[in-house]
């Protein structure tokens, strides 16, 4: 257990590329912080830096205050869990667990002890015979992880370990780590692209785009306050609706570029003339009454009912200038149908305003 | 063709496994007159393939004046164990009084150092080649992919001058040592090893192996399958070896059994010992069967099966 600390960690390949672009992060003793991103972000890249798979070009990576840059992975102390599982497909379970431990030197006795262990608490102890190939995937999954636990390291490193596997496993997988991260106290670092695993397992949350980090905080705040319009988009679904926009009526309004004007509530609004994003989330738009207090027209274009939810997609209408989509996200029993127009408002104080040409938030 | 004859039967119960509780045979769209055509058609191919054996062991158990008096027998004489045994240990005088015991350890010695040493070094260029990354890394691949292009007969005028001048002719060193590097081998290996994903690889790493042990523990049993089916090719390929061998060994103490065959061969029909030639032949063709036979399970798995 320890912390784990990056100072200005970048990655070059070739002396040209640069696929990690300076970052700093500091993971407190038994956090979990979560990497997320699109792919080819640089979330990988990053964490096989910490774990040492990854030459680093500058910057240090520090575990437990020490600096490790130029330490193998073996003598990080960290232990790794891989999106393949990436188990010894001619060992048993559990000379797949015990093989790290050998290579320590580990006395057998408490080897066997400890492998035992970690079967008990991932429900593994009647597969200890069994050779990989004869578990599912979501054992193969639980053996990866009792590889990673047994080792009792200073910090687990998870690299989309839950993407093998579907989605209800998924789910399941996903509480169960969250669970055993919390209950043995270990410092994690998890890269996924998803962001259902992001917001439900993460302490801290760092989104990445193209090498960099776009906004690092706890789930919720990067929910209520994203940064840049990218963190907007990628977190959240359906993802946020953008609408171009430009101050107006000395910064009291807002004038869509379809035409129309909002006075969205509790926020604070741009200068007059300044051309920005108007974010509202889908689910943030509240179906109301009559034509008079709505904030923006819904011309609705399809429907997705998904139960607790309906999803009506479809375009903004202001007198007769159509903009850029928009979804909005409606009680189940609401009976929406194509070609419907709806008044939606926007709800008090959750509108996310961005600046057009930064793409960051004013 | 010996191995091809043994791996028949494996074939044919695996095909059944794979059907499952299926009556035998009851492949869909198979008739019924076809598989007994099908079935006629392998037995005549046998049968082909094994009469001239079944002969040679017929010869080899009568004695000279027998054989030399046409027509010969189809069955087998009484002089079984007097022709072995004057083979295997009374020597025999056209190679100089040598037994075919000394013979058969010969070839074994030299196939199974051909066959051990060839998988031994081309395992470990293999696994430099893919796992790790030094300087001219792409060259060296290049030039063992070269050596494809020259075989042991393009290059034995040299080979034989570098083995007079290190003093290696009459010597097992001699006969294997030049036939050892296989850029063949290599290859398969490095192809072999290429399908390892880098996440094993680093699993091991995380888990505190380093090369040699990633080697021993990891790569290994992994490639156990491929190793016992290049050996029995490479066995027979080292057991089969006559050019060679007839280069550089001059007494005929050092002599393969391939080459002591041909030795025992006159050109005057009446000078050769033909029922020892006959024996000869038989024994020479054991051991290949044996290793097939014992090898077979890993042989066919090799060739069949990708582990994962």
């Amino acid at each position: 257990m320890a912390t784990v600390e990056l100072k200005d960690v970048r990655k070059t390949y070739g002396g040209t590329v640069e696929a990690v672009k300076g970052i700093s992060l500091s993971i407190p003793d038994g956090a979990m912080c979560v990497l997320v991103g699109p792919s080819g972000c640089g979330k990988s890249t990053l964490l096989r830096m910490i774990a040492g798979l990854e030459a680093i070009t500058s910057g240090t990576v520090s575990i437990d205050g020490k600096v490790v840059n130029t330490l193998g992975p073996a003598e990080r102390d960290i232990a790794m869990v891989f999106q393949n599982y990436a188990l010894y497909p001619h060992m048993k379970v559990y000379d797949n667990m015990a093989y790290g431990l050998r290579n320590r030197g580990t006395p057998k006795d408490e080897i066997d002890r400890r492998v035992r262990g970690a079967a008990a608490t991932l429900g593994l102890t009647e597969f200890l015979e069994r050779k990989p190939r004869e578990l599912s995937g979501g054992q193969r999954q639980r053996v990866a992880m009792g590889r990673a636990i047994v080792r009792n390291p200073k910090a687990f490193l998870f690299d989309e370990p839950l993407s093998n596997l579907d989605a209800k496993l998924r789910g399941q997988m996903r509480v169960e780590i969250k669970n055993l991260q919390r209950s043995l106290g270990v410092t994690s670092v998890y890269v996924t692209h998803d962001q259902v695993e992001a917001m439900t397992l993460a302490d801290t949350l760092v989104v990445m785009n193209q090498g960099v980090a776009e906004q690092i905080d706890t789930p919720m705040a990067i929910y209520a306050r994203p940064a840049t319009i990218f963190v907007a988009g990628f977190i959240g679904s359906p993802a946020m609706n953008l609408l171009a926009a430009e101050g107006g009526d000395n910064g009291k309004g807002l004038k869509l570029a379809s035409g129309g004007f909002l006075k969205p509530r509790d926020i604070v609004l741009p200068e007059s003339g300044r051309s920005v994003l108007l974010g509202v989330r889908p689910e943030h738009l509240t179906l109301v009454g009559d034509r008079k207090n709505a904030d923006i027209e819904l011309k609705v274009t399809a429907v997705e009912t998904l139960g607790a939810d309906t999803l009506a997609h479809g375009h903004s209408v202001s007198g007769d200038a159509r903009s850029g989509e928009l979804i909005a996200r409606l009680p189940g029993n609401v009976g929406v149908d194509v070609d419907d127009l709806l008044p939606l408002a926007i709800n008090a104080g959750s509108a996310h305003i961005f600046d057009a040409g930064t793409g960051r938030r004013v | 063709m010996a191995e091809q004859a043994t791996a028949r039967p494996s074939g044919r119960t695996s095909t059944a496994a794979f059907l499952g509780r299926r009556e035998e045979g009851a492949m869909l769209g198979i008739s019924r007159t076809s598989r007994y055509v099908a079935h006629a058609i392998l037995i005549l191919g046998v049968l082909i393939v094994a009469f001239p054996i079944y002969y040679t062991f017929v010869a080899s158990t009568h004695s000279l004046q027998t054989i030399l008096r046409p027509p010969l027998p189809l069955l087998p004489g009484d002089r079984f164990w007097e022709n072995y045994s004057t083979a295997l240990f009374g020597g025999i005088g056209r190679i100089g009084g040598v037994d075919v015991g000394t013979l058969l350890f010969n070839t074994t010695a030299v196939a199974l150092a051909i066959a051990i040493g060839k998988i031994v070094i081309s395992i470990l260029s293999a696994f430099a080649i893919v796992f790790f990354r030094f300087p001219l890394r792409m060259f060296f691949f290049w030039m063992i992919f070269i050596t494809l292009m020259l075989p042991v007969e393009v290059r034995i005028l040299p080979t034989y001058k570098v083995m007079v001048d290190l003093g290696l002719i009459d010597t097992y060193t001699g006969l294997t040592l030049p036939l050892m590097a296989s850029a063949t081998a290599t290859l398969l290996f490095r192809q072999f090893f290429l399908t390892i994903p880098g996440e094993l690889v680093e699993a091991a790493r995380v888990d505190g192996a380093g090369p040699w042990r990633f080697f021993k523990d990891i790569l290994l049993p992994l490639s156990k399958t491929n190793i016992a089916a290049l050996f029995v090719i490479l066995f027979i390929y080292g057991w089969t070896q006559y050019l060679w061998p007839l280069l550089v060994t001059n007494r005929n103490d050092m002599n393969t059994i391939v080459i002591a065959l041909r030795k025992m061969i006159s050109f005057a029909d009446a000078d050769t010992e033909w029922h020892l030639v006959m024996v000869t032949a038989m024994l020479a063709i054991v051991p290949p069967i044996l290793v097939v036979l014992f090898m077979q399970r890993w042989f066919v798995k090799g060739l069949v099966e990708t582990e994962k």
